[in-house]
């Protein structure tokens, strides 16, 4: 009776597992099967042509850069100074308990709202207008809460002997935190800030009010200008454009192409979590 | 004659939150003798060394009431510069704490905060891991992390770190206790010698320890301070039966 237990719970756990990476497979299998034809170096590097049934993408791929350096930028300060405060400065009472209960329901907030939002606050009242740093300051928003999270469990873990350490040399705390505690948390706090990037790049509703263009004529040269973005582009030739069965190929080429970024940016996460692993 | 008092308590309780921590503490100690706390785990002896540079301030719910000094100088007075304060009065922890620096920096660091010019740094971090025992055994290998040295290494760097700013007072909070016997044999040596030009405090759970190495030892018992005296009456001739079955090993 227990070993038939044990069996089903193996079987349930390991099941699960495999169900999960099967899925991520298929969609993978799916993706680069069909769109690994149309992507070429040419690709990637041309512009869109005879109403986006031609040519390639680079607007979209030098757009979602742009807006991902500016929600860097905007959010990662922001955020490691947040974590920094509540981990380290805030007392325990009723004041800090209210900031950490609203960032994580600012983590629960649908992405689509993060857009009407940001089209409220920068688009309107900071007449920012459409424009690549509209986005970029509400994907920013979107992201904050994650860096704040991710940047404060990697405070957590280091110890307090490490703090008292360089406070009875008499450091003050400002110098204990610059000098320690994040250059030891760094490895952790790049971990999280990447993966949150990586996703904010992959976002789409909160840019769809806020600057994200259906075309543009050249290249967003100008933090003030609209752009266009790799999901919304890929969002917009597989359900908005005329001639859907005939840009298929481009939207499985554009599909690839962003999930090759986001993956590349995940890597850069694993190495640098490896390289700090190997240190310690 | 007995040496003037560099450290003192004044009818000091301590409390973290509704706990009281410490009882109606009333001890000195004296200038460039070694004094050891004892007593069973949990009795304080901890709590009151880290009361005197201050290491409870971070703790919101630690409260101290009564009087604690260094030269006759409030500890706790609002205009007494902390970061000055602990200058003063250095600190050793159980567990060996180097920073994630290389052996050098984590020397060079403590004279780096307090602005010491770039020219001595090299002098005098060689005088203090000379001081402490260490300089032979790490020379040619100043850029090393000081992650990678032993914990007895490590142990005594710490003490580097906290001499080469030249304290008056160093507390040590049970250096020995993560270490094995070479390693405590090394510290206590240098304790030994540091004798002579600093005031030391250090608590310790190892009787033998607190008999090679003190000129006086308190004894304390649930958050008060039951006997102290010189290390010879204590451990020869307590006057109190507490002290007399803690030293004989009956409890504790």
């Amino acid at each position: 009776m227990k070993k038939i237990r044990h069996i089903l719970n193996w079987t349930a756990t390991v099941g699960s597992a495999v169900v999960v990476c099967l899925f991520l497979g298929i969609i993978l299998i799916d993706i680069f099967s069909q769109g690994w034809s149309s992507v070429t170096w040419h690709f990637v590097v041309d512009f869109p042509r005879n109403g986006m049934t031609e040519g390639g993408i680079i607007p979209a791929v030098i757009g979602t850069v742009l807006l991902t350096l500016i929600t860097t930028v905007f959010a990662v300060p922001f955020g490691i100074a947040c974590a920094v405060y509540l981990n380290e400065y805030a007392p325990s009472n009723w004041v800090t308990g209210l900031i950490r209960a609203s960032i994580r329901n600012l983590a629960g907030i649908p992405s689509i709202i993060y857009g009407l939002f940001g089209l409220a606050l920068f688009v309107q009242t900071l007449n920012l207008g459409t424009s690549v740093l509209s986005a970029g300051l509400t994907l920013g928003l979107l992201s904050l809460p994650y860096i704040i999270t991710t940047t404060e469990e990697a405070l957590k873990t280091i110890p307090n002997s490490m703090r008292e350490a360089t406070l009875a040399l008499g450091c003050t705390q400002f110098e204990t935190i610059r000098d320690v505690v994040v250059p030891k948390a760094l490895p952790g706090i790049l971990t999280g800030v990447i993966l949150t990037l990586s996703r904010a790049a992959g976002e789409t509703a909160p840019i769809l009010f806020t600057g994200a263009a259906f075309y543009i004529n050249g290249l967003t040269m100008s933090v003030n200008q609209e752009f266009m973005a790799l999901p919304y582009h890929l969002y917009m030739l597989s359900t908005q454009h005329t001639s859907i069965e005939q840009v298929r190929p481009l939207a499985y080429g554009t599909a690839v192409v962003l999930i090759s970024l986001v993956f590349i940016l995940n890597l850069v996460a694993f190495y640098v979590r490896y390289k700090n692993r190997e240190k310690a | 004659m007995e040496n003037h008092a560099k450290l003192a308590a004044h009818d000091m309780n301590l409390f973290f939150g509704e706990k009281q921590i410490l009882k109606n503490i009333n001890i000195d100690f004296p200038e460039k003798e070694v004094t050891s706390l004892i007593g069973p785990s949990g009795c304080g002896k901890s709590t009151l060394l880290r009361s005197f540079n201050r290491m409870h301030d971070l703790t919101p719910e630690a409260k101290i009431q009564g009087k604690l000094t260094i030269d006759d100088q409030d500890i706790y007075h609002p205009s007494q510069p902390l970061t000055q304060l602990r200058k003063r009065i250095g600190m050793v922890f159980q567990k060996p704490n180097p920073l994630p620096k290389s052996i050098f920096d984590n020397l060079a660091y403590a004279l780096k905060i307090h602005k010491y010019p770039k020219s001595e740094m090299e002098d005098l971090v060689e005088n203090a891991l000379k001081e402490s025992y260490l300089w032979d055994e790490v020379k040619d290998d100043l850029k090393k992390p000081a992650t990678k040295l032993s914990g007895g290494q490590q142990q005594r760097l710490c003490i580097a770190r906290t001499v080469i700013l030249r304290p008056e007072v160093i507390l040590m909070d049970e250096p020995c206790s993560a270490l094995d016997p070479i390693s405590t044999h090394k510290i206590e040596d240098l304790i030994l010698k540091l004798r002579s030009d600093y005031t030391i405090v250090i608590v310790t759970h190892n009787m033998q320890q607190a008999q090679r190495i003190s000129d006086k030892v308190a004894f304390m018992y649930l958050g008060e301070l039951i006997e102290y005296d010189t290390t010879d009456v204590i451990f020869n001739n307590a006057k109190k039966e507490l002290t007399r079955n803690y030293i004989s090993g009956h409890f504790g």
